[in-house]
């Protein structure tokens, strides 16, 4: 009898979060694949048609789409590789015996706290700008010609942007997962006449596995809808040059009005998360039954 | 002689790891610098790091200029806000999960994270529009609501993995001494679930207040938090490093503070368990 209360009175417990955010996700979701059938444009309302799949077609054949495609891997792929190689070599580092560990820690973590907006515009104006950045008075001081990072290599610098927000992230995570290692199995493969080197490959590597795994799933879920940092620097130019799929989007939406582009866009990027999502769900669902 | 040889080693790593540490720190750093600095010495070349006369001025401009203080209180309405709301949902869920799961509980779990992992350009025509309609568009009120249903899943998982860690035979050695389900609750798993719910709270403010997608296009001028309103400083105008510097540093400064004290939560928080 108590027991069948109490299973009831669980359900009732679980039932205002699986409603809401049952809501959240079918009503949007289900809004934009509807939207991204029609031919919708905000400045004509009214107007909207079944057009069946010519939004997709559209959208999937402007040479934009296809830029913005390569433009998200690129900004993904090269952030991951900047964090996870800095991240592991810093983890390593901060593993160490030293002096004033913890104040280091927290100098090292900082970056992360820092809301998108402002790291963007701080690194914008007062570190690459050609004139008046401290990058360009650091090359010319040294006899270079300022380079202007935001007109010549966009893409890069907000990967330089990003990976900066992200790299204290992958180094807190690798550092805690380095803090769990099994002292005593180090010392014994010490004793056993392993050199740093091979111990590193045989033991810190595999446990480190896991952690550089899970960097690497939650990274690139966020790292594949960067948004703001593109906004407030380059707005995704010069031209396309620095623009990926979640500002194409959202320049598609609330820039130029196309309901359905946009709409048959977000549909995309959702399918590409969900990719993503299903390794990432593995490796947590695996944590949970032990 | 061993003992000198790591002595020397351990100076080597201080040094050479403050070294990268104030690499890292080094953007915020010249930020807060730089508030304290004239437009004029801001960019001057080249740029004084200590000497220079250190003023006041930009952080009164700010709030003079374009009411500074209305938009953190939109940030503190918005993250708190979403982050209270999202607690009293998300309570009942987790200790529900954890201490009387069913054969779906894992099931639903990894659902509700599901919902995390879905991209926000997915949902930001549909939202957009339904704003506009409802009025929702540019109010503290509909940022708030996205804030919480974009973070309930966080705090449901948070909360869960904090919740198991609560032995069950303490809830089984109450109910055998008769205790009611209130005095369980109220004198043997509160006490013991505080601090969990603390540091839930506690990262959920963080991610909120740096939330950058809805906050941009959600609000204008009236709703906007500080990511927004930072962001109305991406159009140039004549000389303002210094003000925006004074801007920045107000609006990391808080978040920044708390986040030192939540490094631990924030791994866990963040890996959803995966790594702890």
């Amino acid at each position: 009898m108590s027991t069948y209360h109490s299973r009831a009175a669980g359900r009732l417990m679980v039932a205002p979060s699986v409603i809401l955010l049952f809501l959240w996700m079918i009503v949007p979701l289900g809004l934009t694949i509807y939207f991204s059938f029609l031919h919708y444009n905000l400045l004509m309302p009214g107007t909207e048609t079944w057009t069946g799949f010519l939004n997709y077609q559209y959208f999937l054949t402007d040479p934009a789409f296809f830029t913005a495609i390569v433009n998200t891997l690129v900004i993904v792929v090269g952030v991951l590789i900047i964090t996870i190689v800095g991240g592991v070599l810093l983890a390593l580092l901060l593993d160490q015996p030293m002096f004033g560990q913890g104040i280091l820690r927290i100098l090292v973590i900082s970056p992360f706290f820092v809301m998108p907006t402002v790291s963007a515009l701080i690194w914008k104006n007062m570190f690459m700008n050609p004139v008046s950045g401290l990058l360009a008075f650091l090359q010319k001081s040294m006899g270079f010609q300022p380079h202007d990072w935001l007109a010549a290599t966009p893409l890069l610098a907000i990967i330089i942007i990003v990976a900066w927000q992200w790299l204290p992230f992958a180094t807190l995570i690798l550092l805690t997962a380095l803090q769990s290692l099994d002292e005593e199995q180090r010392e014994a493969a010490e004793m056993d006449g392993a050199g740093p080197v091979s111990r590193f490959i045989y033991i810190v590597m595999p446990h480190l596995g896991r952690a550089v795994t899970v960097v690497i799933l939650i990274q690139t879920i966020f790292l594949l809808s960067v948004f703001a940092e593109i906004l407030v620097t380059t707005n995704g130019g010069p031209g396309t040059d620095s623009t990926n799929l979640a500002y194409l989007v959202y320049a598609q939406a609330l820039l130029q009005y196309d309901v359905g582009g946009a709409s048959a866009g977000g549909v995309v990027a959702v399918i590409l998360a969900n990719i993503v999502a299903i390794f990432l769900m593995r490796m947590i669902g695996r944590t949970l039954e032990a | 002689m061993a003992r000198r040889v790591t002595r020397t080693r351990k100076w080597a790593v201080t040094i050479v790891a403050w070294v990268i540490g104030i690499l890292i720190f080094f953007p915020i750093l010249w930020t807060i610098l730089t508030s304290f600095k004239t437009e004029g010495e801001a960019v001057a070349m080249p740029p004084s790091l200590l000497f220079f006369d250190w003023t006041l001025e930009n952080y009164r401009e700010v709030q003079q200029r374009s009411n500074y203080f209305m938009h953190f209180l939109n940030s503190v309405t918005i993250s708190l806000g979403s982050t209270a709301i999202g607690l009293v949902i998300a309570i009942p869920a987790a200790w529900a999960m954890a201490f009387q799961p069913t054969k779906r509980t894992k099931d639903l779990l990894m659902w509700m994270l599901s919902t995390k992992m879905m991209p926000a350009v997915g949902v930001l025509v549909p939202i957009y529009l339904i704003f506009r309609d409802t009025g929702l568009l540019d109010s503290r009120l509909g940022l708030t609501i996205i804030l919480t249903l974009i973070d309930l899943p966080i705090i449901i998982w948070m909360l869960y993995t904090y919740f198991k860690e609560i032995p069950g035979e303490i809830l089984e050695a109450a109910r055998m001494d008769g205790a009611t389900l209130v005095a369980e609750i109220v004198h043997v798993l509160t006490p013991m679930a505080i601090p969990g719910i603390a540091s839930t709270l506690l990262l959920n403010v963080i991610l909120a207040w740096n939330e950058a997608f809805w906050t941009l296009n959600l609000t204008a001028a009236q709703a906007a938090p500080l990511t927004a309103f930072i962001a109305s400083y991406s159009s140039p105008e004549g000389l303002f490093y210094a003000k925006l510097s004074a801007a920045s540093t107000m609006a990391i400064a808080p978040i920044l503070i708390l986040g030192w004290f939540s490094q631990k939560q924030l791994v866990r928080g963040l890996t959803f368990g995966a790594v702890k």
